[in-house]
């Protein structure tokens, strides 16, 4: 372990922020006060925090429908966010994207994206501006195992191995998609060997492990900023909860529920790791929890609060303005 | 005068703008050709129609990029190109492929302004072939516009001639939107006045290629010029027909229809898409909503029959409107009462 005292700070800040929003929208969920579906991140917030840690503002990625954890990880204000999941005016996209297409061009995240896999391409398309215009950034695409069997990705693959591009795909294999288990829809089952296929160097990783998932992102990106083109990681996690919120999980045990949040919480692991090797006190990590939480619950009371778009905004942002 | 092809029009305005904007680029399959084989350099093909020959030797690989035989990754890549700032050509290289690669074109980038509420705009210009005529067959020869007009957030230009071609693909290079730009494959080859400079054909704009009083005819695409070759037949017959090319679909010029409707209160629209919710049939309910009192025959719409492309010679000639159809609808609107 490498990383300054203020990194650390801020991987933890981000992972526990993921944590303590999504453990917030479900219960908003619950009570009836969040619009259409959701798709909690919890679980997976190493993978978001390890990429994004090694991003910067003019970097890109690209996320799929369970998007919350990327856009919190990629440093999107939270309280934006947060209106935009309850669809509000003042929200990210002004209400008209929601959970499942949010997206923050400021800081380089390209959306959520509620078609399986079709975000990958599009990271390969801002990883285009290295070739184009000769700008160092890097493009990561996070894609699920689900997402990992579609044709989008494998094209996107092959493309930016051909181009050289300077993007990242970021296999986030939880084991399911959605109702359907890895076992029956992998062939071969091995996602990071597929994408070694491409020409690419490609690793395996736990991906409940931060330090796991950030070593190898830095020696990606760096690869990737150097012009010598794509890399893969799958990082291998548990989905705590279900597809979406309100699957009932007939097809998990309750056993392997309770043992997946005991022996693979990001954040226990993270915090183990940092205080065992004494760099960091655990009171410091306490002080962060507890801001967070007032963070988010002024978020989400904020957005509860404001109000939703105009009826007259149905029909403007088609087109650019006075061009159709 | 300064004659050029459509084919020649085209690359030209490509080049135009290349120059002008550093963050238009081309990318497509075989748009140079020739990469990856053994140790050749150069330009091989400049597309398999060679519409884009010469812009390798200009821009060089960083501009124009193969890519392997891949639509979804060559469209997803143009759309998250152009929502990071740049301003993509993509290549598609006949319409007919939109099967494989639709979604990035309607889910992602037509929907990327008004989804993500207008925090950034999409640049991206997709050039595709289009049309029947010079025996492709079924899956070759298609003129799928009515579907691409249907999606919000997309607009969709066929341009009819080499002046046309030229100053609306530089329209749409500088919109801030998708365009889907459909150029006929049987119109390549025309030859027409194209002006050397850059200039721009607005989209959402029609012409009236011919005044007449009797009778509206739009026309689409190639059927542009068909209608165009029925005139002297026309003037035979007595008829003054009024001939109008609408450009772009979408967004479409509906006022140059509407007041040449009222003015020869009969519509009939020549079209080379599918029949069943075609184009063509949009216009002539919107004739019917908006200027109905003016119409002395109901509307009529002329496409081709609802099947697909044939491949045998004389089945695609039976295939495609024609002058006998065109003068045989015109003949019945004309004497309608």
């Amino acid at each position: 372990m490498q990383l300054s005292k203020d990194k650390l700070l801020d991987a933890y800040t981000r992972m526990k922020k993921i944590r303590v929003f999504e453990e917030t929208m479900r219960d908003e969920f619950a009570k009836g006060t969040v619009p259409a579906f959701i798709h909690l991140y919890i679980g997976q917030e190493a993978i978001a925090t390890g990429v994004c840690v090694e991003l910067t503002d003019q970097d890109s990625i690209s996320s799929t429908h369970r998007g919350h954890g990327h856009c919190i990880a990629k440093n999107s204000d939270l309280e934006k966010m947060t209106m935009e999941i309850f669809c509000r005016a003042e929200g990210l996209c002004e209400g008209k994207g929601g959970s499942m297409h949010i997206a923050d061009l400021s800081v380089g995240m390209l959306g959520a994206n509620a078609i399986v896999g079709a975000n990958a391409p599009i990271a390969v398309g801002a990883a285009l501006k290295q070739r184009v215009l000769g700008e160092n950034l890097v493009s990561a695409a996070f894609i699920g195992d689900g997402a990992s069997n579609q044709g989008a990705v494998f094209e996107s693959m092959n493309l930016a191995s051909v181009l050289k591009l300077p993007a990242l795909f970021i296999f986030e294999n939880n084991g399911y998609a959605e109702f359907t288990g890895i076992d029956y829809h992998c062939g071969g089952g091995d996602i990071a060997g597929r994408a070694e296929g491409f020409g690419m160097p490609s690793y395996k990783v736990d991906g409940s492990d931060f330090f796991a998932v950030q070593e190898v992102a830095a020696e990606a990106a760096e690869r990737a900023r150097r012009g010598e083109g794509p890399s893969a990681i799958e990082c291998i996690a548990k989905r705590w909860y279900g597809h979406f919120e309100g699957d009932p999980q007939h097809y998990r045990t309750k056993e392997e529920l309770e043992t997946i949040r005991r022996d693979f919480d990001p954040l226990i692991i993270f915090r183990q790791k940092v205080e065992d090797a004494g760099l960091i006190e655990n009171n410091d990590l306490n002080l962060i929890d507890d801001e967070l939480s007032n963070q988010v619950t002024e978020a989400v009371e904020k957005a509860k609060n404001s109000p939703l778009p105009n009826v007259e905004e149905l029909t403007t942002n088609v087109y650019e303005k006075g061009s159709y | 005068m300064r004659v050029k092809t459509y084919r020649e029009a085209i690359i030209e305005a490509m080049m135009l703008e290349m120059r002008r904007d550093e963050k238009v680029f081309v990318i497509g399959e075989d748009i140079s050709g020739g990469r990856g084989c053994g140790d050749f350099e150069g330009e091989a093909a400049g597309g398999p129609m060679g519409l884009t020959q010469g812009l390798w030797d200009e821009f060089g690989a960083k501009r124009v990029i193969d890519t392997p035989i891949s639509e979804t990754a060559i469209m997803g890549a143009a759309a998250g190109a152009a929502l990071s700032g740049l301003r993509p050509i993509a290549e598609l290289m006949f319409s007919d492929f939109f099967g494989v690669c639709f979604d990035q074109i309607y889910n992602q980038a037509a929907k990327f302004r008004f989804m993500y509420g207008e925090q950034g705009a999409t640049p991206l210009v997709i050039r595709t072939m289009i049309g029947a005529g010079i025996g492709c067959g079924p899956q070759h020869s298609q003129s799928p516009y009515s579907i691409f007009a249907n999606i919000p957030g997309l607009k969709v230009v066929t341009p009819s001639n080499p002046y046309d071609a030229k100053g609306l693909l530089i329209s749409s290079i500088r919109d801030n939107d998708p365009v889907m730009f459909c150029e006929h494959k049987s119109l390549l080859g025309m030859e027409g006045n194209v002006p050397e400079d850059a200039y721009e054909v607005p989209l959402g704009k029609g012409k009236i290629i011919k005044e007449g009083n009797d009778i509206t005819i739009v026309a689409i695409g190639q059927m542009v010029g068909i209608t165009q070759g029925c005139v002297s037949k026309f003037e035979e017959k007595g008829i003054s027909v009024e001939i109008i090319d609408p450009r772009s679909l979408s967004p479409f010029d509906e006022e140059i229809v509407y007041d040449s409707v009222e003015k020869t209160g009969r519509l009939l629209v020549i079209d080379e898409s599918n029949p069943v919710c075609s184009f063509g049939s949009w216009i002539a309910s919107m004739v019917s909503d908006e200027v109905f009192s003016s119409l002395k025959a109901p509307t009529r719409v002329l496409t081709p029959p609802h099947c697909p492309v044939p491949a045998a010679p004389n089945l695609e000639a039976a295939y495609l409107p024609d002058l006998d159809r065109i003068v045989e609808a015109t003949d019945y609107l004309t004497n309608y009462s």
